[in-house]
C-alpha cells in the first residue's frame, strides 16, 4: 500500500492525516462567516439597504437617520451578537463533548443552561419584589444578570457534587446535571403559575431564544466572558485530545488532567452563561456543529474548536436571517429555527450512535 | 533504575497490595507474573502514578509523587491493559497523540516508523474503531513507542510500562511485540511488562517478579523464579518446568493435577 500521496501542489499528505483538510476548511468557514455577516446586515424587516448605506458612507453623503439607526444600532449589534453567541454555543458544545468523551454531551445537558434559565425566570417573575433601588440600577439588565448568576451557581453546585478529592467524576457530573435540570425545571414550572400575561409572553419568547433584543449595551455585557472563554479554548485542545484515550492515558502522556477539566468547566460556564443571558435558550448549535465538523475533518480538537467557533457563528447568523424573513414583518424566535433544523439532526445522531448508547 | 519500596495499595475497602517491593533495571526486560487478581495491574498502576499508594516509587532517581505529569511523560510511556477511544480518530491520528509530549513536530516521520515497527504500515488511514482487538492493541503500542521513541536521552534511560501487551495477539505478533520490548531494553531503555504467558516470559525476561495475593513471592533472574514448587504454590496447580537444552525454557501446567477443590 502506498504510504504517501503527492498532491498537485507538491505537499505530501499521508493517508489518515486530515490536518490539511481541516486547515482548508477553516478558510472556507471564515469566508462563510463573512458572507453570513453581510447577509445579516443586509436583510431585515425595514427594507433598509446595506449597499446604499455603504455607498452613502463611501461617497461622503449623510445617511438618512432611519437607515443609520437600522444599520448601526439594530442590525450591526444583532449581527455581532449572533457571531459571539453562535461561537460560544458551538465551542461550549465541542469542549463539553471532549470532556465527557461523548458526542451527545452539551452544555444544556449538565444544567448550565438550565441554571441560567432559572435565574432569568426568577428575575422576570419575581423582579417586581426587589427594592426599587436594585431594579432601577439594573433596569433592563436584571434578567441577563440573574441568568449569569444562575449559570454560575449551577456550575458551582455541579462542581461540588461531582468533585471529590480534587477529581471530577464525569459520570456523576452528567447525572448531577440531569438532577439540576430537573430541579430548575420544577422551580421554573412553579414560577410560571405566578406569572401574569405580559410576563408569560416574555418567558415564552425568552425561552425560545432570540437575538432580536440585541443592543450595544447587551453586546458589551456579554463580550468579555465570551471572548475570554473563546480565547482560552485553544489551550484545551491537547488536553481534550488526550482525554479521548481516557484519563489515565491522558495523564501518562503528560497532560494535567485535573487542570484540563477545571478550565473546561469554567470555559463552558462562562460562554454558555453569557450566551443564554443575552439570547435565551438557543438549542442544538452546540450539538450539531461539532458533530458535523467531526464527520468532515475528524475529532482533533486542535482544529475542531476553531472550526466550531466559525461554523457556529455562521450557522446562527443564517438561522437568524431565516427567523427574520419567514413570517416577515413579524419574526420567529431563533430557537424555533435551530430546533426545527437541529431536532431531526439530533434524532439522526441518536440513530447512528445507538450502539454507543447501549454501553 | 525503577525502585518501588513498601508499596501498599487499598482499593475500596480491601488492601490489594501488602508492603510490596519491586525493582527494575534499565537495559533489562522485567516481567511481573502471577495469577489473575493477584495485583499485577495494581502494582503497575501504583508505579505509573495511577493508583494511590503508601510507600515510595523512584524512577531514574526521583520520587514520582513530586514529579510533574509532563516530566514523567518524557521519561516513561504506559500501555494500559485496555484503552478506550471516544471519537472516530484514524490510526495515524491515534499514534500522533503520543507525539505531543516532548517533540511537537513529527520529526523523521516517527508516526510512520512506529506503525511499521508494530507491523501496521498501510493501516494509517483506517478508523481505529474498525480494527480488530489485536490490531488496536498494536496501534496503542505504536502510540506508546512514539512517546518515548529513543530508549536513552541525555544518558537517562526511558521506560516502557506494558500491561499484558500481547493478551489479544496471535503467536506471531506475540513474538513480534516481545521482540520490540526486548530491542528497547537492549538499546538501553527499561521495560516493565505484566505478563500472562509464562513461556513467553521465560523466553524474553531478564528478571521476573512473581506475585501472589498481593505479595511478591520472589523477584530474581528467570531460572530462580521459574521453579516447580514456587510456581505450583503461586498458581495453585502443579507446574513442572522443563529445560530442554536446545529450545530454552518452557513451562506447561501438569495436565492431570489441577488442585482439586
Ligand atoms: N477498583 C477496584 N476496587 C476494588 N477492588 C479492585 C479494584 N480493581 C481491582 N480490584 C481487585 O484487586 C485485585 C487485584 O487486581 P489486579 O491488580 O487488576 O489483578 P491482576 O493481577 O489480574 O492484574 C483483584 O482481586 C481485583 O478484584
Ligand atoms: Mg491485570
Amino acid at each position: 500500500m502506498s504510504l504517501a500521496l503527492q498532491d498537485n501542489i507538491g505537499v505530501t499528505t499521508v493517508a489518515g492525516d486530515r490536518t490539511r483538510r481541516a486547515r482548508q476548511l477553516t478558510w472556507f468557514l471564515a469566508l462563510l462567516l463573512a458572507g453570513g455577516m453581510l447577509l445579516s446586515l443586509a436583510v431585515g424587516a425595514s427594507g433598509t439597504s446595506l449597499w446604499s448605506g455603504v455607498f452613502d458612507l463611501v461617497t461622503g453623503q449623510d445617511l438618512a437617520l432611519r437607515d443609520k439607526v437600522v444599520l448601526l444600532d439594530i442590525r450591526l449589534p444583532r449581527t455581532l451578537m449572533g457571531v459571539l453567541v453562535g461561537a460560544a454555543l458551538a465551542v461550549s458544545g465541542a469542549v463539553m463533548q471532549g470532556l465527557f468523551r461523548n458526542p451527545l454531551a452539551d452544555p444544556g445537558l449538565v444544567g448550565v443552561s438550565a441554571g441560567a434559565g432559572l435565574g432569568a425566570i426568577i428575575a422576570i417573575v419575581l423582579g417586581g419584589l426587589l427594592p426599587a433601588v436594585v431594579t432601577d440600577k439594573l433596569g433592563y439588565y436584571l434578567v441577563p444578570v440573574a441568568a449569569f448568576a444562575g449559570s454560575w451557581a449551577s456550575t458551582l453546585v455541579l462542581y461540588r457534587v461531582a468533585t471529590r478529592k480534587g477529581r471530577t467524576s464525569v459520570a456523576t457530573m452528567l447525572l448531577a446535571g440531569i438532577a439540576l435540570g430537573a430541579i430548575a425545571g420544577a422551580i421554573s414550572g412553579l414560577l410560571v403559575y405566578k406569572a401574569d400575561d405580559a410576563q408569560l409572553r416574555t418567558l415564552t419568547f425568552w425561552g425560545m431564544g432570540s437575538l432580536a433584543g440585541a443592543t450595544w449595551t447587551k453586546l458589551l455585557a456579554a463580550t468579555p466572558l465570551i471572548v475570554a472563554a473563546l480565547a482560552v479554548s485553544p489551550f484545551l485542545a491537547r488536553g481534550l485530545n488526550g482525554l479521548a484515550l481516557g484519563e489515565a492515558a491522558a495523564s501518562h502522556m503528560g497532560i494535567s488532567v485535573q487542570l484540563t477539566k477545571n478550565v473546561s468547566i469554567l470555559m463552558v460556564a462562562a460562554a454558555t452563561g453569557a450566551a443564554v443571558a443575552v439570547s435565551g435558550g438557543i438549542g442544538f448549535v452546540g450539538l450539531v456543529v461539532p458533530h458535523l465538523l467531526r464527520l468532515m475533518v475528524g475529532p482533533d480538537h486542535k482544529y475542531l474548536l476553531l472550526n466550531s467557533a466559525l461554523l457556529g457563528a455562521a450557522l446562527l447568523l443564517v438561522a437568524d436571517v431565516i427567523s427574520r424573513i419567514v413570517i416577515a414583518p413579524a419574526e420567529l424566535p431563533i430557537g424555533i429555527v435551530t430546533a426545527t433544523l437541529g431536532g431531526p439532526f439530533f434524532l439522526w445522531i441518536l440513530l447512528r450512535q445507538r450502539g454507543l448508547l447501549d454501553m | 533504575m525503577l525502585k518501588a519500596q513498601n508499596i501498599t495499595v487499598s482499593l475500596g475497602k480491601s488492601e490489594i497490595l501488602h508492603d510490596v517491593s519491586f525493582e527494575a533495571k534499565p537495559a533489562q526486560l522485567t516481567a511481573i507474573v502471577g495469577p489473575n487478581g493477584s495485583g499485577k495491574t495494581t502494582l503497575l498502576r501504583a508505579m505509573t502514578g495511577d493508583a494511590e499508594y503508601s510507600g515510595t516509587v523512584e524512577l531514574n532517581g526521583h520520587d514520582i509523587k513530586t514529579a510533574r505529569a509532563w516530566e514523567l511523560a518524557s521519561e516513561r510511556a504506559v500501555l494500559p491493559q485496555a484503552t478506550p477511544l471516544a471519537f472516530p480518530f484514524t490510526v495515524l491520528e491515534v499514534v500522533r497523540l503520543g507525539l505531543n509530549s516532548g517533540v511537537t513536530a513529527d520529526k523523521g516521520g516517527l508516526v510512520m516508523r512506529a506503525l511499521r515497527r508494530v507491523g501496521l504500515a498501510g493501516f494509517e488511514g483506517r478508523f481505529y474503531q474498525e480494527l480488530s482487538g489485536g490490531e488496536q492493541q498494536r496501534v496503542q503500542l505504536a502510540r506508546v513507542l512514539s512517546q518515548v521513541w529513543e530508549p536513552v536521552t541525555d544518558d537517562t534511560p526511558r521506560w516502557l510500562f506494558l500491561d499484558e501487551p500481547v493478551s489479544a495477539l496471535d503467536i506471531g505478533h506475540q513474538l513480534q511485540v516481545m521482540q520490540i520490548a526486548k530491542d528497547y531494553a537492549d538499546a538501553g531503555g527499561g521495560v516493565v511488562a505484566v505478563m500472562h504467558d509464562l513461556n513467553l516470559t521465560a523466553m524474553f525476561a531478564d528478571s521476573i517478579a512473581l506475585i501472589s495475593e498481593g505479595r511478591v513471592l520472589r523477584q530474581a533472574a528467570p531460572e530462580a523464579v521459574l521453579q516447580d514448587e514456587l510456581l505450583s504454590r503461586a498458581y495453585q496447580c502443579s507446574v513442572r518446568v522443563n529445560t530442554p537444552p536446545a529450545d530454552g525454557t518452557y513451562l506447561l501446567p501438569h495436565a492431570a493435577s489441577f488442585a482439586a477443590e
